[in-house]
């Protein structure tokens, strides 16, 4: 039996580029150009290792997001995932994470999964958490936060990794089906290749609304959400800082700001 | 009044700094309730009563230890029934955010990670986050069950509050789901003997233009003579010279302390994002152009290997 491994990219504004919120609060992902989050590109490289060592495996990339987060599961397809799912309906702009994480449970349960792989945060909302709450949802094992990750024994067998926590470097084990999330410290993620790129052309996108998942709109979007943001307001620039240029004197003078601050 | 559910990090029984922190705010919230638990939960008890917990419910089981996460969300689900909070509050970690999240799952709330203030509002806590690499500072609310909401270190100072701080065995049973991720080792960091990133007051920090594992003792050389935490940029990380346990920004730890010095470090919006809410950020880099420099209080233009060890000596001299 093959293995299915269903990896969730989304599609983010560029960190380098001038993010905003938009009128209603949520990210503005008109002005700024988006992309593949680069957190996931992590993800899309360890489940394409996976699937390599496997006997027999398929690797489905799937999003939740506007018309144009197909870029970035065209980025995983030409990185050499098999096929996508695009779940893009307009009630669910402005959703939250219990919101989305709704989203993708039932579409990782249409879709077949025996491995879950999510990135261990998305570069816009920075949470970190809806890796666990998908296990929470689909009830089944979570290992988290991996900077190395291994799956012996096909859609039956187990996942080890280890886990590098804040007191302590875990090493985890669970049997599939399960949740995987990997950090920026599993390995670097490969470039596409032309062929790759000329390949992913011909890659099937599904594409899901919320009627094929058995979703309500009220489920979803801004009013389906169960946090509010009544603000976002632009940080006031930080005040120009004091600069001076080191001519011998550089180590004193900054020692001398320090005590005047009453660092020392 | 309201009670206010406030999970405690802890480790062996010593309540890290963070948890005092969550009492101040969960005192402007209601009347804080503690959640201590696995080894040494019952040790907590006096520091928490000092700083305002009315309650201590503990529970110790070797699933917390030998079991991923949910072990943890079970018997925070059971302090949860056992209390029926207005709120449930959670220092922010990587693996604490897990646990506030799987509970908002279970109890049917909305979560809220990541504050650096919380207050009272009409229709519950107000949560003021910060977004996009700091650059946005937006106000949040819980609008479905409990609010749950995770709160960065360094968010409120701690305050003495005495309380009775009562110890109550909270009863635990754990289901199938709570043995589905075994721990099957764990390797403990070593200790530095410095404050801990998160944590500290002060933080030196050195990026790629330290230039080599062997001179970051000059960082660590300022640093000890601050009491400050050492941390590093993902380039300093990446090459190899600097643990990634320190490495501050997006990927790293976040960071908020009254001081930030940066040394060699460029200041790229990744390792902004963990380091702009720092009260006082201070920067040497020898080129004037370095995006660094916009956010700085004070910098110097120069030689790190130049200005590091002056300002080093400086320190001292002055601590006498
Ligand atoms: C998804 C993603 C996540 C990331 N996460 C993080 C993260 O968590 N943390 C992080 O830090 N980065 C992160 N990065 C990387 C980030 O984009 C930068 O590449 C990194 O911060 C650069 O580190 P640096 O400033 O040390 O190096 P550089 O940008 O190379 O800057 C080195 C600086 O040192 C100065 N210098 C050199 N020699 C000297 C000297 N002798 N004296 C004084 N100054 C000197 C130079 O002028 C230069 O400004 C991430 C990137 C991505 C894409
Ligand atoms: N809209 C989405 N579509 C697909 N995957 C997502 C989406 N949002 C978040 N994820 C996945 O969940 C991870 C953590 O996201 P977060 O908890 O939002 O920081 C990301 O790295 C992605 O793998």
């Amino acid at each position: 039996m093959s293995l299915r491994i269903v990896v969730c990219v989304k599609y983010v504004p560029d960190a380098t580029g001038d993010r905003k919120f938009a009128d209603d609060l949520t990210v503005d992902r008109e002005d700024v150009d988006g992309l593949l989050s680069e957190l996931d590109e992590y993800a899309v490289e360890q489940a394409l290792q996976i699937a390599e060592e496997a006997d027999d495996a398929e690797v489905t990339v799937l999003t939740v997001g506007p018309e144009d987060a197909r870029d970035a599961l065209r980025k995983a397809l030409s990185m050499g995932a098999d096929k996508a799912v695009h779940v893009d309906d307009e009630s669910i702009h402005g959703s939250d994470v219990m919101a989305t994480s709704l989203v993708l449970a039932k579409a990782i349960e249409k879709t077949g999964y025996d491995l879950v792989i999510a990135g261990m945060a998305s570069t816009d909302g920075t949470m970190g958490v809806l890796p666990a709450i998908l296990a929470e949802r689909l009830g089944v094992p979570q290992v988290t936060l991996l900077s190395e990750v291994k799956v012996e024994g096909g859609p039956n067998g187990t996942v080890t990794g280890r886990r590098d926590g804040d007191t302590a470097s875990e090493q985890l084990e669970a049997s599939l089906p399960a949740v995987v999330s990997v950090t920026d410290q599993s390995g670097e993620a490969r470039y596409p290749s032309f062929k790759g790129i000329m390949a992913a052309k011909k890659k099937p996108v599904e594409e899901l609304e919320l009627d094929d998942l058995d979703i309500d709109e009220d489920e979803v979007g801004l009013a389906g959400s169960w946090t509010a943001v009544d603000s976002a307001d632009e940080r006031p620039a930080r005040t120009a800082g004091t600069i001076v240029k080191d001519e011998g004197e550089g180590g004193k003078q900054l020692a001398e700001y320090l005590a005047s601050q009453k660092f020392i | 009044m309201a009670e206010i559910l406030v999970y405690v990090d802890h480790v062996d029984g010593a309540v890290r700094k963070p948890t005092l922190e969550l009492l101040t705010l969960a005192r402007r919230l209601g009347e804080p309730v503690a959640v201590a638990l696995g080894n040494g939960a019952a040790d907590t008890a006096a520091v928490l009563a000092e700083h305002g917990a009315v309650k201590v419910l503990t529970a110790d089981a070797p699933e917390f230890a030998e079991y991923l996460v949910v072990p943890k969300v079970e018997a925070l689900q059971a302090a949860y029934e056992a209390v029926s909070p207005a709120a449930v509050l959670v220092p922010s970690s990587a693996e604490n955010k897990e646990i506030a999240a799987r509970l908002a799952v279970r109890i049917g709330s909305g979560i809220i990670t990541d504050a650096v203030d919380l207050e009272a509002g009409d229709e519950g806590p107000v949560a003021t986050q910060s977004a996009f690499a700091a650059s946005f500072t937006t106000k949040s609310r819980v609008s479905k069950g409990t609010p749950v909401i995770t709160v960065k270190p360094n968010s409120a100072p701690v305050e003495a509050a005495p309380a009775a701080g009562a110890v109550e065995a909270l009863a635990v049973s754990f289901s199938e789901k709570a043995h589905g991720t075994k721990v099957t080792s764990r390797t403990a960091r070593e200790a530095t003997g410095r404050p801990e990133l998160t944590e500290a007051a002060i933080v030196v920090s050195g990026g790629r233009g330290v230039n080599g594992a062997e001179n970051f003792a000059i960082i660590e050389a300022l640093a000890d003579s601050l009491g400050a935490a050492v941390g590093a940029s993902r380039a300093a990380v990446d090459a190899g010279w600097y643990p990634h346990s320190n490495q501050v920004g997006q990927t790293g730890k976040s960071v908020s302390p009254q001081l930030y010095i940066a040394a060699g470090i460029s200041g790229a919006i990744q390792h902004r994002a963990g380091m702009q809410t720092s009260k006082t950020i201070v920067a040497i880099n020898k080129d004037a152009e370095a995006p660094i420099f916009d956010l700085v209080d004070y910098g110097v233009v120069g030689d790190l290997f130049d200005v590091v060890p002056v300002l080093t000596q400086e320190v001292q001299a002055r601590k006498g």
